[in-house]
This record gives C-alpha cells, sequence and structure tokens, in this order.
C-alpha cells in the first residue's frame, strides 16, 4: 500500500502516523504537504492529528480550505478511502466530506487519556478487519473532540450506519461515564455514506505497539491494508 | 569625580551608578540613549548573571559523555549510537505571577527554542511549579492558568508533557513558580551552537514579525514584584504563538539539515540584542545589523523597541552566503519570515544601523559580558531554632493522618492536570505522567533503549537548609531513575531565590550551588547548564530558597521499566533501604500538625549510590513488578500511591521503631517500595544481599483496603490503617477540585 499523510502547517502527529504505516506495518508512507493538488499514486489518504494552521479560528476550518483538499475531496467522490484522526476528522467536518461538527469538550479543557470504543460497524475499509462490538483501548488528545449534529441529521447518520465508533467502558457498554468529551450518543468515530471517509477522535497511531501500552490501533491500519489489497490484487511470486 | 549623566539616568534602566562607569570605562566614552538601553536588558541579573556567574564555577561540568556544557542554549550529553541529548531547564516566575497564561505559555514555547537551537529536535517537557496555597482565590486564578498557559502551548506545539512537579507553600503566593525543562534529541553531527562566525556570512532573521510585545522583559525579570505589577507589566510579558512555534521548530530543523548555518540562537530574554551580541561575542567576530531590514508587525518602531523586542518565535541565524537563498526558502515554504539582516565582520563591532545612521557601535563582549559580582553572604540566625524538633506533637491517628497526607498537594495525584497536557504525541512515552517516579521515553533509533526524566526541588525544605536540601533534590531525581531502571547521565539546574543583594537571600543560594555540586559529584554526573532566577520577592517577602532539578538518565531496555504500580494479587511487598526514618522536616508534621520544623535529612552518597544499584538492576533484571521511591509520606504513602495507581491493595506490617506516626510517615532518603513475584524474591534479596543493602518484607498485595501496622509484641493484631482503597484514590485525587 502507498498511503500519503497530509501535513498541514501545524501538522503534529504526521510523523506518528508515518512511523506506525513504515516502520511498524512496512507500509510505503509519504508526506503529502497540504499545498499539493495531486494524490495520484495514492491507495489511501491519512489526515493526521494536530492543530492545523493553529485551530485559532475553529478547530479544521482553515485547514479545509487547503489546496489539496480539493485533491482529497476528488479521491474521496472516486471511492479512495480516507481516514482522519483526530484533527484529521475536525478537517473532514469542516469540508463536509462527514457530516456533523465538533464542539468543545463539555469539560470546557483538553483531555489526554486512554479510553475505550466499540466497534459499531465493519462495513468501512478501516473496520472491516475488526468484529462489531470489539472494544479498543486507544488514547485520546483533545480540546474541541464533542461531536454534534442537529437531532435530523444525527438520526440519519444513526439510520445509515454511519456511526463507526462509540465510546464505552472496558466491557464495551455505551454509558454516559464513559463518554470523555460530551459527545452525542457518545459517538467517537463517523464514516461516509459510502463508508470509505472515515474519521474517529481518538489516535490510533499512538496504540499500535505494545511498547506504549495498546496494540488496539493497529487492526484499522491492518483493514486497510487489506482492502487496499483486496482492490489492487497482485500477483506473488 | 564628576560623571556626565545622559539624558537618561542609568537607574532608570536598572543600572547602578557604579555599572555606567564601568560602561563608560569598556567603551571609552559614554554610551548613547540607545546603547545605554542596549547595557540596561543585558546587564540585568536574567541575561548578565551578574550575582550568580562567579558562584555557579562551583558546579562540576565535565564527564565523558558531555557534548556540549554551560555556556550554550542548552547542554548535550552523548547517548551513544551516534546520538545525543540536548536539555535545559528555564524560569518564567514573573511573567506567570503577571499574565499567568502567556507567561506559561511563553515559558514552554523559549525553552523549546533553547533546545532547538543546538540543532535538536524536542522531545519532551517537564514542569515544575510553585504556588501558595491553593485555598487562595487569587493562587487558584494563577495555578489554573499556569496549567491552561503550559497545555496551550505544549499540546499545539507538538512536544507531549511528560512530567512534573507542583509543591505549594504560602511563601510563594505573592511569587509563583514555573520552571520548564525540555529535552531533544539529534545526531552528533547535527549539532548546533551560536558562535557566530565568518567574515561576510549573513545575518539572518527568521520567524515570526517583531512587535510592541515584552519589551524590557529580561530587565522585568531581574526586579521585585509589588502589588502594581499586575496592572502595570503587563506590556511586559511576551505573546506566545504555539502555531508560529511549531512551524519554526519543523524549519529550523530542515535548515539546519541542509548545512551552511554557522550558527544560530532564539531572540528570548532581550531580543535581537542578546541574540547579535552573544553570538558575536562568542564568536570574537563583529556583526553589522541594519533594523531597516527586521520584519515588523507595526510600523514606526523605534530602533530601542526592535532591539528589546520579546516577540516570540524568532531566531537569528548565521548563514554562509551561498545556502541564504535556500535557507530562506524553507522557512517562506512554512510561512514564516526570512530576511538578511545584517553580516558577520571582522571588526569587533556590533554595529546597528537604523534608518540610514548608525545607531550604536559598540564592542559586542561590552554588552554580552556583564559585570560579575560577589555579594555579601550572611547564615540567617533563625533557622537554628527551627531546626528544634522538640516538643513533639502527640501521634496522629494514622487511619485518617494517611488520607490526610494523601490529600496534600505536595503529594496528591496531579492526574487533573496532567490529562490536560498531551503526553502521547510523538509516540516515545512508554512511563507516562501519573505511572511511575520518572517519565520515560523509548528511543526508537536506538531500541531497545530509552530516557528517563525526573525533576525535584523542595523550597520549604531548602528554607530549613538549602545545602542539605539542595542535595535531596538531586538525590530523590536520581532515586526516582532508578525506579525506571534509569542510570543518570547529566542535571539541569533551576535556582529561584529572592534578592541576591539580601546577604541571607544570597547565602541560601550560595548553599544551595555548593549542595548541588557536592550531589553531583558524588553522582559522578554534570551538571550541563541551567537557569537563574533572582528577584523571586513580593509584598510578603522572599520565596523560599528554590533550587530545582532535572535529571536525564538512560534506560537500557523500555521493556524493563515497571512503573510504581502494583501490578495484582500475591506479590510481596518489599521495603529495599534501611528502614529507619524520623520526623524532622517531614510532611506529615507539616501537613496533619501545621508543624515546619526540623532539620532535613542529610543524604549518605556511598549508601544512596549502593542502594540505587540495587534497585536499578532488579528492575533491569525484571524482578521488580513495581518500583517506588519512599519520600514524602513515608512508607504508609509509598505503599498507598502503589496500590492506588494499581487498583491493587495491600497488607503491611512494619517493624517497630520508636514513635508509631515515625515508622509509618517518617522521611528518609534511600528507600524503595517494590513489589515482587515470590518466585523472584530470593533473586532480589541476593543482590541486596551481595551489595549490603537491608531488604525488609512488609507484606502482600491484594484486597481492596489498604491496611497497615506497626508490628508489636502484643498477640493480636490490630490495624493502625484500615482504609478503603476508593476512599483514598478520593483523597488522592483533591486536586481536581482546583484544575479539573
Amino acid at each position: 500500500m502507498r498511503a500519503g499523510v497530509i501535513v498541514f502547517p501545524g501538522s503534529n502527529c504526521d510523523r506518528d502516523c508515518l512511523h506506525v504505516l513504515g516502520d511498524v506495518l512496512g507500509q510505503d508512507a509519504v508526506e503529502v504537504w497540504h499545498a499539493e493538488t495531486s494524490l495520484d499514486g495514492l491507495d489511501a489518504v491519512i489526515l493526521p492529528g494536530g492543530f492545523a494552521y493553529g485551530d485559532y479560528l475553529r478547530a479544521g476550518a482553515v485547514a479545509g480550505t487547503s489546496p489539496v483538499m480539493a485533491a482529497v475531496r476528488a479521491f474521496a467522490t472516486s471511492g479512495g478511502p480516507v481516514l482522519g484522526i483526530c484533527n484529521g476528522f475536525q478537517v473532514l467536518l469542516e469540508t463536509g466530506l462527514l457530516p456533523g461538527a465538533m464542539l468543545r469538550n463539555r469539560s470546557l479543557q483538553f483531555r489526554c487519556r486512554p479510553v475505550h470504543i466499540r466497534v459499531e460497524s465493519t462495513r468501512t475499509p478501516f473496520t472491516r478487519g475488526l468484529r462489531e462490538g470489539q472494544v479498543l483501548r486507544l488514547p485520546i488528545a483533545h480540546g474541541e473532540g464533542s461531536f454534534y449534529a442537529p437531532p435530523a441529521l444525527l438520526s440519519t447518520i444513526q439510520d445509515s450506519e454511519q456511526v463507526v465508533f462509540r465510546y464505552c467502558d472496558a466491557d464495551g457498554r455505551v454509558l454516559p461515564e464513559a463518554n470523555p468529551n460530551g459527545s452525542l450518543n457518545n459517538i467517537a468515530g463517523v464514516c461516509s455514506p459510502r463508508g470509505n471517509v472515515l474519521g474517529l477522535m481518538p489516535h490510533p497511531e499512538r496504540a499500535s505497539e505494545a511498547i506504549l501500552g495498546s496494540e488496539d490501533g493497529r487492526g484499522i491500519f491492518e483493514s486497510l491494508i487489506a482492502f487496499v489489497a483486496s482492490r489492487h490484487p497482485v500477483a506473488v511470486g | 569625580m564628576s560623571t556626565t549623566l545622559p539624558v537618561l539616568d542609568p537607574r532608570a534602566v536598572g543600572l547602578t551608578l557604579g555599572e555606567y562607569e564601568e560602561i563608560r570605562r569598556r567603551l571609552g566614552r559614554d554610551p548613547n540613549l540607545l546603547e545605554l538601553r542596549l547595557f540596561g536588558v543585558m546587564w540585568s541579573e536574567h541575561c548578565g548573571y551578574k550575582h550568580s556567574r562567579l558562584t555557579l564555577r562551583a558546579l562540576p561540568a565535565e564527564g565523558a559523555a558531555l557534548l556540549q556544557g554551560p555556556g550554550e542554549n542548552a547542554g548535550v550529553m552523548d547517548i551513544g549510537g551516534g546520538w545525543a541529548v540536548a536539555f535545559k531547564v528555564e524560569s518564567h516566575n514573573h511573567p506567570s505571577a503577571v499574565d499567568p497564561y502567556n507567561g506559561a505559555a511563553t515559558g514552554v514555547g523559549g525553552i523549546i527554542r533553547d533546545v532547538l537551537s543546538m540543532g535538536a529536535r524536542p522531545i519532551a517537557l517537564l514542569d515544575s511549579l510553585r504556588f501558595g496555597s491553593l485555598d487562595d482565590p487569587r493562587t487558584r486564578r494563577i495555578a489554573t492558568g499556569v496549567v491552561a498557559g503550559i497545555a496551550g502551548y505544549g499540546n499545539c506545539v507538538g512536544v507531549p508533557t511528560v512530567g512534573g512537579e507542583l509543591l505549594v507553600d504560602p511563601r510563594y503566593r505573592g511569587n509563583p513558580l514555573v520552571n520548564v525543562v525540555c529535552l531533544g534529541l539529534l545526531r552528533h553531527e547535527e549539532l548546533a551552537r551560536s558562535r557566530a562566525g565568518g567574515e561576510g556570512n549573513l545575518v539572518m532573521y527568521a520567524g515570526a514579525r517583531t512587535g510592541r510585545d515584552g519589551i524590557g522583559g529580561a530587565a522585568f525579570a531581574s526586579e521585585e514584584l509589588d502589588e502594581r505589577s499586575e496592572r502595570e507589566d503587563r506590556s511586559s510579558v511576551q505573546i506566545g504563538d504555539p502555531f508560529t512555534g511549531k512551524l519554526l521548530i519543523e524549519s529550523t530543523l530542515v535548515a539546519l539539515r541542509g548545512g551552511g548555518v554557522v550558527a544560530l540562537q532564539d531572540m528570548g530574554a532581550a531580543g535581537l540584542t542578546c541574540a547579535a551580541s552573544e553570538m558575536a561575542a562568542r564568536g570574537g567576530v563583529g556583526m553589522q545589523v541594519d533594523l531597516d531590514r527586521v520584519p515588523l508587525r507595526e510600523a514606526g518602531m523605534r530602533a530601542d523597541e526592535i532591539l528589546r523586542s520579546e516577540s516570540q518565535e524568532r531566531m537569528l541565524l548565521v548563514v554562509r552566503p551561498e545556502a541564504a537563498g535556500r535557507v530562506a526558502a524553507v522557512y517562506e515554504k512554512w510561512g514564516l519570515c526570512a530576511a538578511i539582516i545584517g553580516h558577520v565582520t571582522n571588526s569587533p563591532e556590533l554595529r546597528v544601523t537604523h534608518q540610514g545612521r548608525v545607531a550604536a557601535a559598540l564592542p559586542p563582549y561590552t554588552l554580552a559580558d556583564a559585570p560579575a559580582y560577589r555579594p555579601a553572604a550572611s547564615e540567617p540566625q533563625q533557622l537554628w531554632d527551627r531546626w528544634k524538633l522538640e516538643p513533639l506533637p502527640p501521634e496522629a491517628d494514622p487511619q485518617t493522618a494517611l488520607p490526610a497526607l494523601l490529600g496534600w498537594p505536595d503529594i496528591a495525584g496531579k492526574r487533573s492536570i496532567y490529562e490536560q497536557y498531551d503526553h502521547s504525541v510523538q509516540v516515545r512515552t512508554v512511563v507516562a505522567p501519573g505511572a511511575g517516579d520518572a517519565a520515560v521515553l523509548r528511543v526508537t533509533e536506538l531500541a531497545p533503549k530509552g530516557l528517563a526524566l525526573a525533576v525535584d526541588g523542595s523550597g520549604t525544605l531548602c528554607a530549613l537548609d538549602p545545602y542539605r536540601g539542595a542535595r535531596l533534590a538531586v538525590a530523590e531525581c536520581a532515586a526516582d531513575l532508578a525506579c525506571v531502571g534509569a542510570e543518570p547521565l547529566g542535571v539541569t539546574d533551576g535556582l529561584n531565590f529572592g534578592n541576591p543583594e539580601d546577604p541571607e537571600v544570597f547565602w541560601t543560594f550560595r548553599q544551595a550551588v555548593v549542595g548541588i555540586a557536592d550531589a553531583c559529584r558524588a553522582l559522578r554526573i554534570p551538571v550541563v547548564g541551567g537557569n537563574v532566577s533572582f528577584y523571586n520577592e513580593s509584598p510578603d517577602g522572599p520565596i523560599p530558597p528554590t533550587p530545582v532539578v532535572a535529571m536525564v538518565g538512560l534506560v537500557e531496555d523500555v521493556r524493563r521499566a515497571p512503573g510504581m504500580a502494583f501490578r495484582g494479587a500475591g506479590d510481596l511487598i518489599v521495603l529495599v533501604g534501611d528502614p529507619a526514618s524520623e520526623l524532622g522536616a517531614s510532611t506529615y508534621l507539616r501537613a496533619v500538625h501545621g508543624m515546619d520544623r526540623g532539620r532535613p535529612r542529610d543524604v549518605d552518597f556511598a549508601v544512596h549510590q549502593r542502594v540505587l544499584a540495587v534497585v536499578r538492576d532488579a528492575v533491569r533484571a525484571g524482578l521488580t513488578r513495581s518500583a517506588h521511591d519512599c519520600s514524602d509520606g513515608g512508607v504508609a504513602v509509598a505503599v498507598a500511591e502503589s496500590a492506588i495507581a494499581g487498583g491493587v491493595g495491600a497488607e503491611i506490617v512494619l517493624p517497630a521503631g520508636g514513635r508509631r506516626d515515625a515508622v509509618l510517615f517518617g522521611e528518609a532518603s534511600s528507600r524503595f517500595v517494590v513489589s515482587v513475584g515470590e518466585d523472584d524474591a530470593p533473586a532480589l534479596f541476593a543482590l541486596a544481599g551481595g551489595a549490603g543493602v537491608p531488604v525488609t518484607v512488609l507484606g502482600r498485595t491484594g484486597g481492596e483496603r489498604l491496611r497497615a501496622a506497626v508490628a508489636s509484641a502484643g498477640t493480636e493484631r490490630r490495624w493502625d490503617i484500615d482504609c478503603d482503597l476508593d476512599d483514598l484514590r478520593t483523597a488522592y485525587d483533591v486536586l481536581a477540585g482546583v484544575f479539573a
């Protein structure tokens, strides 16, 4: 798989994503500068966490207008897999590639700690290798992660199986006390109607090696790798 | 003798009349008004280290692994395999008192750029905080603002905040302390320095534009705070922009890797003046600087404003002419300013032009080498009285004393603080805040090796005995490192004191420096650099003498860094080290009895080294399931902390010896609480026995309660402490009421 990690000014998890994809999973992973206008040759695109453009206006708002985002939109429209992590998720919401919006955390403070999320849908390229109901332990690190959608949109998102992850306790129970930021219905990740664009607030790239305390995030990247391989069957030999 | 005073009285820029004479002597003439203002900031205590320089010479600054000692923007040490670490501590006390958010935020930004200036990628931050009583509304506003400022800058800039400490003492009420430590990683060949050189090389300004913020900040940092400060000194506080700070990190690292950069330095305290004069003075060269080419935020800035502005996120570089285009293009790609503002000359002069006229022309050293003083020192007489312990208060009920100690801010859990900091970005954090005595970062480049970091320093103890208190700080850091299996590598020290012209304050400073020096010599590690912050005074008086020690150590295998949490039921709980302890100057006396008395214990470094080696070797051999330094609050608190962290209870019986409260809560150095599986216990005992280090089996892990008793001759066991773990956790989480 050849994956591109978009680097906005202010991205700060780009190197972490490159490390996991390249060093840990042995994939071909490259940086894509935000001023690029082409994503030719890429099998997947990742929008990493950070504070693109400082997030001074609204998280992800300015990055959404970056030149590369037109190419990301075209890539997504053609069915290419796009993964937005944390700030990358916020950027995808701002561009309308994903439904909903992010509000500041209920606590009004940044929160960095491990959380549990439950896999709600395995129909996306990023979750096809996981089990529905599987519980993953991943860290969050955000100040604006309270997922919001107006009631009608929220119903649509839920009815059309666009909720991919929900915050839960260690046993997979979706409870108010397991919600770290006030997200509606404990929503931690959503996908596009087709499922090929996914955004989530927790950081799978920070939980892909046992030494960091959890390998649960790895399955998300491995699903993607398997998906890409299935799209482009190559002869083994 | 008659002295022609310039239009401005030198005292108005913080200089004495004697210093004015010295300036005249060095220049052979009167300085002009602009030059006088430059001397005002460069000869401030903050930039010039006038009252500390001669004393700091006592600190050991040698060692085989030392690649760069004091005198540069940060110290650098070899960690093997062609890699090195750069680290340094910096204070931002006065700005944080006046504008807590921005003061703390720019403290983070400033120390990151010091480490960046060495060519290192910043990989970790630690914060050492001191506040007045958290019951005081003003202190709460400062404390929450400081934490928010650290979070605001550190989270955005993408450098994890992996640890720190917070201590509370009413004497910090008017003058809180914010010391920030940054650690960076670099390859040997990437080591950069700030020594300008090469006639004709270009002086490049890079980063954010220069505005009217933080003007005279260095001078402000060198005065005592008073009631007016909060209202009137706001304009001396810089405003941080972590987004630009992040761009500056990435662009500068790319710029350096391409070659052609001869020297660089952050434009921090005293701004362009400091960077230009220090870089030229270090290289023994001259520099021509044209202020009309400095990128400005607003038109009409005066020469002295441009020169003294402490606008953040700016670097000054010396580049070879052929590299200038490439370096500028790197900064421009990242949306930053890059401007050639001058060149290196071989005349020994810093020549500054503005609007076509020479505004200042003087030898760089005259600014960069402030005079050094040896202030008077006298031992505070009341100290000896405070060492008297008798009469001791009656024993408190241990059942209530333990929760009280766990809720004492110095000991209490800092979860509500560190959860506001991104501590896992850069995917290096193996032992996260709250999980161990020291933070552990993996060095992926040298896997399975890693780095351990700890910071410590008690002003409360140093107020009782600054020499012993400083030694304790070094000893504590080394103990924290041992718990994660790390061997100490080097130290950076942040020295926070009151007015050095007060002989009693200066005596405490000298004692503390000698204490750090002796302790580091005993451990055979260098002090690679640090920071001195004087004039930490408010109308309430000086702060307690507060040396803050940050230590970096090497971990051989990060997979064997167990942390402090009990891991399950049935493990043996073992006290490594001499079980004897004392009540004098203990947290127990302060927190439970309101008694700030007694002489802090002295550390026997020969014993300390032996015990550290046993713990370190046991951890490295994978024998321990948890390891925790037994310090503030004694054995009972250490066991409680391991139990709370692991969610696993314990039952322990301590050997009798004197007062019950001394056995449970008394303090001593060189003691550790470790848990060990039954099968591994004999190996641990053999290791300790071989080193002549006593071990005492205290009990076992398990259950949902913490039960502790002091052994007695009686037949029936009565628990002195029998607490539900949840109740202890609630007591330990008290700071959530302030910070969450």
